[in-house]
């Protein structure tokens, strides 16, 4: 794909803006692409709306705003209610299935991805890493950064000694997408 | 050498801080705050200052303190705090004083939606404050450009003594993107006096920059928002003195134009469609710009990334051909007051504009008014 659009939503603390500029950064930084990366968010700290969106291009990118993205990742029901409908016909919708309840349907053609990220996260240990699952089922499903660049990444931007969590947590999610495109999973 | 990814906030004050800056106060306020917040770690670290002033008058005049006790300092802001710090600035820009101010526009009036994006503050830099003044203002429209021109507004405000605005927005201050740190972004000493000199305040060369001493060098020194002498005397009935001293101020920044230029320009060479814009709204215009040339529209972008002085012959120069030129802009109207000042008829000039809710002008609405235009 030589040009992405991808919006991460979600509520303030899941981590929404530390994961788009982790994807942003592995994609410039370690795959030598152009990214563009906007954030917004509610005037609380935690638990207001949070939104960041990313341009991923093999060329130029002067308008940074995404108006359709191509990849919408959602981690709560008031992001999947706002921004839904925005995604583009043939685009792929993520969502953590036991925080997103696909009501009103996405548009016809969508491709949705159900991935248990908070769940996942937990089994892991640590529900604050489910940012780091949906990161790695973005990457197993979407290919728009490589799975090498994401780990680079976060290796490097997330804070000392939490690394080898975080990267589980990828690891996590990157695999259980795989078995989901093979159907092995719900 | 490896890229960073930064936020255009970020990417300013590191420009600062390549520059030479050692001190910074402010107040803080949307969407600025990254700046300061960056500052506030990065500076100490490096021998420098960094206050957090009790309001935007307060930061802007220890700045000019700093300057005069021979650091680089800068301040940054956003409407309301930009407005306070006019007439602080207005003494900057009869003293003389080197300083850096960024703006970062947010949607006013007042308080307005301030967390939006906006560009209400254009004519406000060039215009903002009281009496016969000028200075520089440099709008960057990407991160990379925000490290680049505060580094650069440091250098000019040094060469030529005088505030220098970087005028950034929202959008260019809260993206993310590829930035590289080029070198030699350090910025010069202002000219220094030797011993022995006393004029400070004054030029034989009707645009010269005078050398500015120190505090504490050993100098005597008299800095004053009044009228001055050479050297630095309050003349505040002498017509002479007055019209000498404000008219080299005013000419040693116009006369400089030349030098000062700084345009991206992207398109053909004798467009028949001019659009112009700075900041975030010229990253739609570029967009739009792509797009008409691929259909064969012979269309261009003027983007003054010194938009003042303003570099008006160049203008003129590119639009001669022109059926039209389309200003665009995230507010009602403002540079296309400067823009139409040296555009001559038949060449129609027209707006187009947005405001609210930090909307951006999108490439279709552009296309759409460029081809109402031809």
């Amino acid at each position: 794909m030589s040009r992405a659009e991808v919006v991460i939503a979600g509520f303030g603390g899941q981590g929404i803006m530390l994961a788009g500029y982790i994807l942003g950064y592995a994609a410039t930084i370690y795959d030598r692409k152009n990214a563009v990366q906007m954030e917004s968010y509610g005037p609380e700290a935690r638990g207001g709306a949070a939104k960041t969106e990313l341009i991923i291009s093999t060329e130029e990118i002067d308008y940074p705003i995404v108006e359709e993205p191509d990849i919408l990742v959602v981690m709560s029901q008031e992001a999947y209610t706002r921004y839904h409908s925005k995604v583009k016909s043939n685009g792929t919708l993520i969502i953590d299935e036991d925080l997103v309840d696909l009501t009103p349907p996405p548009p016809p053609g969508v491709s949705v991805y159900k991935v248990p990220a908070t769940r996942i996260a937990e089994a892991l240990g640590r529900r604050i890493v489910a940012n780091m699952v949906m990161l790695g089922a973005l990457c197993a499903i979407t290919k728009v950064v490589s799975p090498k660049a994401m780990e680079e990444a976060i290796k490097s931007r997330v804070p000392k000694g939490t690394e080898e969590l975080n990267i589980k947590a990828f690891r996590a999610g990157y695999d259980f997408a795989i078995r989901l495109m093979r159907g092995e999973v719900d | 050498m490896k890229p960073r990814f930064m936020q255009g906030n970020e990417a300013c004050a590191e420009g600062a801080i390549l520059a030479g800056c050692k001190f910074f106060a402010g107040y803080p306020i949307t969407p600025q705050s990254e700046i300061m917040r960056y500052m506030a770690e990065k500076l100490p670290k490096l021998g420098g200052v960094y206050i957090q002033a009790e309001d935007e008058i307060a930061a802007i005049c220890s700045v000019i303190g700093a300057s005069w006790a021979g650091a680089k300092a800068m301040t940054a802001t956003s409407g309301p705090g930009f407005s306070l710090m006019q007439e602080a600035l207005s003494y900057a820009v009869m003293t003389e004083t080197p300083l850096v101010v960024v703006d970062v526009q947010r949607l006013g009036p007042s308080t307005g939606q301030a967390t939006k994006c906006g560009q209400g503050d254009i004519m406000q830099s060039r215009w903002g404050r009281h009496g016969d003044q000028t200075l520089v203002v440099l709008a960057p429209y990407s991160p990379q450009e925000m490290l680049e021109l505060t580094a650069r507004a440091f250098s000019i405000a040094c060469k030529l003594r005088t505030p220098v605005i970087v005028l950034s927005d929202e959008t260019v201050a809260h993206m993310r993107e590829e930035v590289y740190i080029p070198e030699g972004l350090e910025a010069p000493e202002p000219p220094r006096p030797k011993p022995g000199e006393a004029e400070f305040f004054g030029s034989r060369e009707p645009a010269g920059v005078p050398p500015m001493p120190r505090v504490g060098d050993g100098f005597n020194v008299m800095v004053t928002g009044s009228t001055h002498d050479s050297r630095g005397y309050r003349k505040t009935a002498d017509p002479q003195v007055h019209r000498r001293l404000v008219t080299r101020i005013v000419a040693k920044i116009e006369s400089r134009e030349p030098e000062l230029r700084d345009i991206d320009y992207y398109g053909v060479e004798s467009p028949e469609l001019l659009l112009v814009a700075v900041g975030s709204a010229a990253r739609s215009v570029k967009e739009a710009v792509r797009r008409l040339l691929s259909r064969g529209v012979r269309a261009a972008l003027f983007r003054p990334r010194t938009l003042f002085p303003f570099p008006a012959s160049t203008l003129s120069q590119l639009a001669e051909e022109a059926k039209a030129v389309l200003v665009v802009e995230l507010n009602l109207g403002q540079l296309i007051e400067e823009v139409r000042k040296h555009i001559k008829p038949p060449c129609r000039v027209e707006g187009l504009n947005k405001i609210g809710g930090g909307e951006p002008i999108a490439p279709s609405e552009v296309e759409k008014a460029a081809a109402r235009l031809l």
